[in-house]
């Protein structure tokens, strides 16, 4: 067999996408890890502590592996071919965002040149998913989250695009890659405070109504546990729900490497002397670029962590209300102006 | 649906009507707050009437009493409302005195009313976190269960149990008070006081926690009185309704304590935050009443809680009487009717949360989902109590 350069490229590729999930994976599970912690710490316990010695270290990685052993249970009144497929649909659509997210300079899946096009194209087959878990399950309170859901998701989507319309229109490119170049060179250079007024005013709307897109509390409507049980995934069990779970965690990661992305340098650091130049190898440059890749996106994580265990949760209507009457404004008014801006330069 | 000027919120004519659906809230829905059954007919998000259905935790208390001797039925009212098991004693025991003509100490009065107010601020507390929990604030939650949890350390010590006392007794008390724990009840108010502000910055004056209560769910004065709904609830309508100063029983009028009342502060007067607020404000009053008592047992001499207990209940004088007190949920009646046996001949309990629930269904058209979460958190019911 002899290696052509289509081979090694579907070698590379496999290997790329193999280690995404790996990545994914491992995140998830230190994520729950941290959310757990985190709360336990601003609520004045300990959270868990036994598992693994070290402060519960392997808590989530027992957990896991109880919903894989778990039974799985359909209701017998559900519509067991969407019921089983939703997970799945979920879970892709998170997944497939993941291809086009800059974790290095060279650590990207595909560098789209139309990038954040294509995520947030995906990133809307999570809502298919979430509709068809609440229509499928046959139950009122999965049928009212994902109502909710779709309501929800369908709405922020229009903010959110306006709002990673800012970058894409100052920087000129669609390419994750070149929004990234293009803020090299110390934290000045990031879109955020390179064009401080309209980049802000996007970034905080974009930030905000991905805690919607991520049904993160304030915004949780969808699943709020004493509301409706916990919404569309109420007759889910075992590693179904455990896709759904994944999923949720491994969505939080998404919008924050986004916002890390667009907004925030990607894998520079904040000052030159930091950065890790390719000269002294592309291995040890790359590697630099995702531990910066990643601070910046955990620590945008953790915010939504922050804010899940401050905030109380927001009403229907009262979430339609911000969404429509003051984000969707805002964002076309910024919109405008970056480009009444860009034609004036 | 009635057409009661309160049964409605949004005009008819704003109102999109789609296919009606039923959905069944409870028994073991996260925010009955217990085994309450609601079932709702709704129209997309909006209610258009709820049907309560209880009886979940009936446990036949008024005909199990007519089986029990006096002393017997004490533990019996612990189960009452479970919270607030020290204010059921207080109120059964003082009927069941005022009937049988017997009288307590100075002391005794005083270790009742503080138990009782120490057991009011433990069930506020309650009330306050998992209301939070409803309107999906997680962390004030845990905040006040550390303090109930101070209270309950305290209750442990004095009687040996954590939410069923049997403490107060007919005639006395179960226990005195160990050596020391004084002190540590003097320790819990300093403890305690800085907890409200902490509490009201944390939850009470969050922007999307008043953005949730305010305006919604009123319960007008008048609607209260209809149903006989009273406590905080009643108070939060606005009416400065309270037992303990209307109608004192057991010593509480040589106590100085103010009687908070819903404003209208954020939405209209009775709404889900007025009822909210006005328990936390109660707590503050009750912290006062604990530091009084606090102070009149350090000056007063130990002497024997048991020394009025009858040495029998076989022959008791007959009568009857109805005795309500103020219970952290509103008004806790009992009707006593005595036939000189050792075992009464009837018992009525008239339980608070039972008229705040039965008003439910009037509040509930024109709600949303959400709100029927808030609602419910509001009034603040406990389910041993609405089925007894």
């Amino acid at each position: 067999m002899t290696f052509t350069p289509e081979i090694i490229n579907l070698i590379i590729s496999v290997g790329f996408a193999l280690s995404v999930v790996a990545f994914v994976a491992v995140f998830v599970l230190i994520a729950i890890w941290l959310e757990r912690k985190i709360s336990a710490h601003m609520q004045d316990r300990l959270g868990p502590m036994e598992t693994g010695g070290w402060h519960g270290w392997l808590q989530t990685i027992a957990d896991a592996l109880k919903l894989l052993l778990k039974e799985d249970i359909i209701p017998q009144a559900a519509d067991r071919p969407l019921f089983k497929l939703a997970p799945f649909i979920v879970f892709t659509g998170t997944m497939a965002s993941f291809a086009v997210i800059p974790f290095g300079a060279h650590l990207i899946g595909s560098d789209l040149n139309i990038g954040v096009y294509y995520l947030v194209a995906v990133s809307s087959l999570v809502v298919i998913g979430i509709l068809m878990a609440g229509w499928s399950s046959n139950n009122k309170w999965a049928l009212y989250g994902a109502m909710r859901s779709a309501a929800q998701m369908v709405s922020y989507e229009i903010p959110i695009g306006l709002s990673l319309l800012v970058p894409i229109m100052l920087i000129g490119s669609m390419s994750m890659e070149t929004l990234t170049n293009a803020q090299a060179g110390g934290f000045w250079k990031w879109t955020l405070f390179s064009h401080p007024p309209f980049a802000i005013i996007a970034f905080i709307i974009y930030f905000w109504a991905s805690l919607a897109e991520t049904n993160r509390t304030p915004f949780d409507i969808p699943e709020a546990e004493s509301e409706l049980v916990a919404g569309y995934h109420v007759e889910y069990s075992a590693m179904r729900f455990a896709m759904f779970f994944l999923s949720e965690y491994a969505n939080m990661f998404v919008v924050s490497s986004v916002a890390t992305a667009l907004f925030l340098g990607g894998w520079y650091a904040p000052f030159r002397f930091l950065d890790v130049p390719i000269e002294v190898g592309v291995i040890w440059h790359n590697l630099a670029g995702l531990a910066w890749f990643s601070l910046k996106a955990i620590l945008l994580v953790c915010i939504q962590m922050w804010l899940r265990w401050t905030l109380p949760r927001l009403r229907v209507d009262q979430l339609m209300h911000i969404c429509w009457k003051i984000f969707l404004p805002f964002s076309f008014a910024n919109v405008l102006l970056v480009s009444l801006w860009i034609v004036l330069k | 649906m009635t057409s009661d000027k309160w049964a409605r919120l949004v005009p008819e004519s704003e109102i999109m009507h789609g296919e009606k659906m039923v959905l069944q809230m409870g028994p073991q829905h996260p925010a009955t707050h217990g085994v309450l059954r609601v079932e709702l007919v709704t129209d997309g998000e909006m209610i258009v009437s709820a049907t309560l259905h209880i009886g979940y935790l009936h446990r036949c208390f008024e005909k199990v009493c007519e089986n029990m001797q006096w002393p017997q039925i004490v533990p019996y009212t612990d189960r009452l409302d479970y919270l607030a098991s020290m204010n059921n004693n207080l109120g059964f025991v003082l009927g069941v005195e005022k009937l049988f003509g017997i009288e307590v100490s100075e002391r005794v009065r005083i270790i009742r009313i503080l138990v009782a107010e120490l057991n009011r601020i433990a069930s506020h507390l309650v009330a306050i976190g998992t209301y939070g929990l409803d309107i999906g604030a997680w962390t004030p939650f845990l905040l006040l269960f550390q303090a109930r949890e101070h209270i309950l350390d305290l209750f442990d010590e004095l009687c040996g149990g954590r939410l069923l006392y049997n403490y107060i007794w007919i005639g006395g008390l179960s226990h005195d008070y160990p050596d020391g724990w004084l002190e540590k009840c003097r320790e819990f108010i300093p403890y305690f006081k800085p907890k409200i502000p902490e509490l009201n910055g944390l939850l009470s004056y969050n922007k999307i926690f008043v953005e949730r209560l305010g305006g919604v769910a009123m319960m007008p004065a008048d609607l209260c009185i209809k149903y006989g709904v009273t406590g905080p609830n009643l108070r939060g309508a606005g009416i400065k309704w309270d037992l303990r100063r209307n109608d004192p029983y057991g010593g509480y009028d040589d106590y100085e304590f103010d009687i908070p009342i819903g404003r209208g502060e954020i939405g209209t007067l009775g709404d889900c935050f007025d009822r909210y607020i006005v328990r936390v404000y109660e707590m503050e009053q009750s912290i006062r009443i604990v530091e009084q008592a606090l102070d009149k047992l350090e000056r007063t001499p130990r002497d024997d809680v048991q020394a009025a207990i009858p040495k029998t209940f076989a022959k008791v004088p007959a009568g009857e009487l109805y005795f309500r007190t103020e219970s952290p949920k509103g008004e806790l009646g009992f009707y006593i009717v005595s036939d000189g046996k050792s075992k009464p001949q009837r018992i009525k309990c008239r339980a608070p949360s039972f008229c705040t629930l039965s008003a439910l269904p009037q509040v509930a058209p024109g709600l949303l989902i959400a709100d029927m979460v808030a609602l419910i958190g509001s009034i603040d019911i406990v389910l041993g109590e609405v089925d007894r």
